[in-house]
């Protein structure tokens, strides 16, 4: 154990060197880091929300809409597949999971099954070659019953979480955000971070909008102060405030769909001075829109953003452009999140902010000063227990203790793993576990010489003996990090990170490096006695 | 050359002889522990129970008697203001609010535009929002954590050595953890994540120290053919007594700093971690190596009631 070939001092050395190159543009003032390579300079550890300040959020798509949505554009498609097959019915109703429709006569049921089983969509296992109907058809008497199987819902979902976080990612990006990080988390979960943003305020509103915007016509012939709406239409409030009327009768087919706008600004109109969201459609959605204003000249038309009517102008001509003007009750601030909101699409479902964790950026400030100023004390005091009670070999741990730091800093920087607040912790905690090697090598080393060992025995049989009671030891740790590593969330996954880290890194640090230490000290003073 | 020596050497203490004393103590704390657990309970942090943390700074030193009444004044049940750090910190506690996750997010905003409006110039620094769904996964999580790393090191030290020292050093754990829990109940420290680190942690550093004290008893096993199981069980401890006392000592100096200026966050770990890390020494003593000697009297030493009649043999 003692003996070390030429190559291999030459790779210890080297490792310590390469760790200490590879974590110094951490240390590296913003001007120095300029002039030097990219890929250089951006090995760095990448601090966590909790240090750097910024928002975490964590968003919830509302499946049960996603279901509904699916459930719902399954009793259209069902009422025109019958329509269509000549099945007469007397009820079709939705149920959690799919519909039941009444049949008028049970001698069309072989019909009925077969126009309901044409809304089926191939689902799963496309790529396996062929997948299977998203719908089961059953019959019981004259009432049939059309299911969604489980593996299409799930496909729904994946859908909607998917498209979800391609909307709120174009939503984020429009606020001018630097590196968010948007993903998905469990089945219908998005992580959003935002560095740097101390009020996710405008964000949590954004997102929190679903901004399904719809151009549909007023039912002129019903009075919403009846609270009635004629089948085909509902009764919806507006947002005009006080400039028109508090709820519109508008029918329910969609004459434009808000996914067909291409571009969307905010500006002020330069006669009214008023804040205004000016909108241009996509080719098809120009032609639709040129088609609808041509024959509805002199009806009012609602634009409807979730169910909420934002204006309901007279067409006074035919809008043949594809070009628009919202002229609503706006705020520069509310015009502005609008034309983000359509420019960045709908969200398939609502989504809620369910956990919020923010930090301000000095507070990371203090965080970092406190954090770093704690490994510096923590180091000094464990350095100086080591050498008051080991002398030489205590220092020698010491220096590997300080290795131990900087290829800690290096691995984070190379992973470029997240360093926490917890994070530092565990990089404290570290020094205490890692110099737990030295003092069993040192320990063991002096009881050896008491035995009357010589000194190239008792250091051999230090090292090896002690050897295994510190795998064994470094190993249950590691295996609790891994379990807190799965378990954890956030910032303490940081504490797991860094302290695996250390502990690895102290197997090669407190036990190889140290034993170079020693052995070339052994090699130079050839000492009658260890000082230890 | 003068040497730091916390433990003098060849110290010869019948740690066995304290045996039923030890024992019979810790199981006084931990039972005490679990009832302290179900009464007063543990006072859940927003990890686990749900709820609103925000940490102000004001500009002048904090009013906390007009900031009360004015958030009480907001109709979000009960309020709990603390001051830390300086007098221009403050911590606004809220608990859960009423209906779902969207309902803490909304609250969390009222409160920050509540501080804006009535002491212009607020920082505001921290914001922690969770839902009951969070907070109802982080809990199961982290005692999902708890249990598993229980039972992985159980595995570990039953593969390592024999199953008595397996069931030792988990018996042990479960003794330490329980104190440790009782330590949050009776301080009223916030039990949330950060607390299930400490936990881990003090779990590992526990099993850690077990398994040096273990190592050198199946060691001292091979060595010393009949020497009676307690004899050796004490050499053992004795052999090792300056290491595990240096350990200590060293990883109580690393933590020290965590626990003078952690932050609100870090320094209730701290604490904790200098509590854990007596716990775990002491445990290793006075509970881990009486359980092994009363699970291996028999077995461990195979014929031992005639070998413990011959005289022991010290080295």
């Amino acid at each position: 154990m003692l003996y070390f070939s030429r190559w291999k001092i030459y790779m210890i050395v080297a490792t310590c060197v390469a760790g200490f190159i590879v974590m110094l543009p951490n240390f590296l003032g913003r001007e120095t880091l300029a002039s030097l390579p990219g890929w250089y300079a951006n090995s760095r550890v990448a601090l966590g929300l909790d240090l750097r300040g910024g928002s975490h959020l964590l968003l919830e798509v509302d499946m049960a809409t996603v279901i509904r949505d699916r459930v719902e554009g399954l009793v259209d498609g069902a009422r025109q597949q019958l329509r269509t097959a000549n099945v007469g019915y007397t009820a079709i109703t939705p149920g959690d999971r799919g519909l039941t429709v009444q049949l008028r006569d049970t001698a069309q049921t072989d019909d009925a099954v077969k126009a309901l089983r044409g809304l089926a969509n191939p689902v799963g296992g496309v790529a396996m070659g062929g997948g299977q109907p998203d719908i089961t058809v059953s019959t019981n008497g004259n009432t049939l019953t059309v299911t969604l199987s489980e593996v299409a819902l799930r496909d729904r979902a994946t859908q909607a979480i998917e498209q979800s976080i391609e909307i709120v990612r174009r939503r984020i990006d429009e606020t001018g955000v630097n590196e968010p990080t948007i993903a998905r988390q469990g089945a219908d979960r998005i992580l959003v971070q935002l560095p740097g943003v101390e009020d996710p305020d405008r964000v949590k509103r954004l997102l929190g909008t679903t901004a399904k915007m719809t151009f549909r016509l007023v039912d002129t012939n019903a009075d919403p102060s009846t609270g009635r709406a004629p089948p085909g239409s509902e009764i919806l409030p507006s947002t005009e405030g006080g400039r028109g009327q508090t709820a519109y009768v508008i029918r329910k087919k969609v004459e434009v769909d808000g996914a067909t706008l291409k571009n969307a600004t905010a500006s002020t109109n330069s006669q009214s001075g008023e804040w205004v969201v000016n909108f241009e459609f996509n080719s098809a959605g120009a032609n639709r829109f040129a088609e609808i204003t041509k024959v509805n000249v002199g009806r009012p038309f609602a634009i409807v953003l979730d169910n909420k009517v934002i204006s309901a102008p007279v067409i006074r001509e035919p809008i043949t452009g594809g070009r628009g003007q919202i002229s609503g009750n706006f705020s520069a601030a509310t015009a502005n999140d609008l034309a983000v909101l359509l420019r960045a699409g709908a969200l398939p479902a609502p989504l809620k902010v369910i956990e919020e964790r923010t930090v301000g950026p000095d507070l990371g400030a203090d965080s970092i000063r406190a954090g770093l100023t704690a490994v510096a004390v923590g180091f000094a005091l464990v350095c100086v227990y080591m050498i008051a009670s080991y002398g030489l070999f205590g220092a020698f741990a010491c220096f590997a203790l300080l290795i131990n730091i900087v290829l800690t800093l290096a691995t984070l920087s190379m992973l470029q793993a997240t360093l926490t607040l917890p994070g530092i912790a565990g990089v404290l905690l570290t020094l205490g576990l890692a110099v737990d090697a030295n003092i069993l090598i040192n320990e063991r080393i002096r009881e050896e010489t008491k035995k009357g060992r010589g000194v190239y025995a008792s250091m051999e049989a230090g090292f090896s003996r002690a050897y295994s009671t510190i795998v064994d030891s470094n190993l249950t740790t590691a295996i609790k990090m891994a379990l807190l590593f799965i378990f954890g969330t956030g910032t303490i996954k940081g504490f797991a990170v860094t302290i695996t880290l250390g502990i690895l890194i102290s197997m090669f640090t407190a036990t190889v490096l140290v034993r170079l230490m020693m052995v070339t000290w052994l090699r130079q003073t050839r000492p009658a006695a260890l000082p230890v | 050359m003068f040497r730091l020596r916390l433990v003098p050497d060849n110290t010869k203490i019948p740690f066995m002889n304290g045996r039923f004393a030890g024992l019979i103590m810790s199981a006084f704390l931990s039972i005490a522990s679990i009832i302290l657990f179900f009464h007063p309970g543990l006072n859940y942090g927003i990890d686990f129970r749900g709820g609103i943390v925000i940490e102000a700074r004001t500009p002048q030193a904090t009013d906390f008697a007009s900031l009360r009444h004015t958030l009480t004044g907001l109709g979000m049940g009960q309020v709990a203001l603390q001051e830390f750090g300086s007098n221009q910190d403050v911590l606004i506690r809220l608990e859960r609010q009423p209906g779902d996750d969207a309902a803490q997010q909304a609250a969390a905003d009222k409160v920050r535009a509540t501080l804006a409006a009535s002491i212009p110039g607020t920082q505001v620094r921290r914001v922690e929002a969770v839902g009951a769904s969070v907070s109802g996964e982080l809990f199961t999580n982290g005692m999902l954590a708890l249990g598993l790393a229980m039972v992985a090191m159980l595995l570990y030290i039953w593969f390592r050595f024999e199953w008595q020292f397996g069931l030792g050093a988990v018996v042990t754990l479960l003794l330490d953890i329980t104190k440790i829990v009782g330590f949050y109940a009776i301080t009223g420290l916030q039990f949330n994540l950060v607390a299930v680190a400490a936990i881990l942690t003090i779990m590992g550093y526990s099993i850690n120290d077990k398994v040096v004290v273990y190592d050198r008893m199946r060691e001292n096993l091979r060595v010393y053919k009949k020497m009676p199981l307690r004899d050796l069980i004490d050499l053992s401890i004795n052999e090792t007594l300056n290491r595990t006392v240096g350990t200590s000592m060293c990883t109580f100096l690393s933590v020290i700093p965590l626990a003078l200026f952690g932050g609100e966050a870090l320094q209730d770990f701290g604490i904790v971690l200098l509590l854990g890390v007596f716990i775990a020494t002491t445990s290793s003593i006075f509970i881990a190596a009486p359980i092994l000697l009363f699970l291996g009297e028999n077995r461990l030493r195979r014929g031992a009631p005639e070998t413990a009649a011959t005289p022991a043999t010290t080295p």
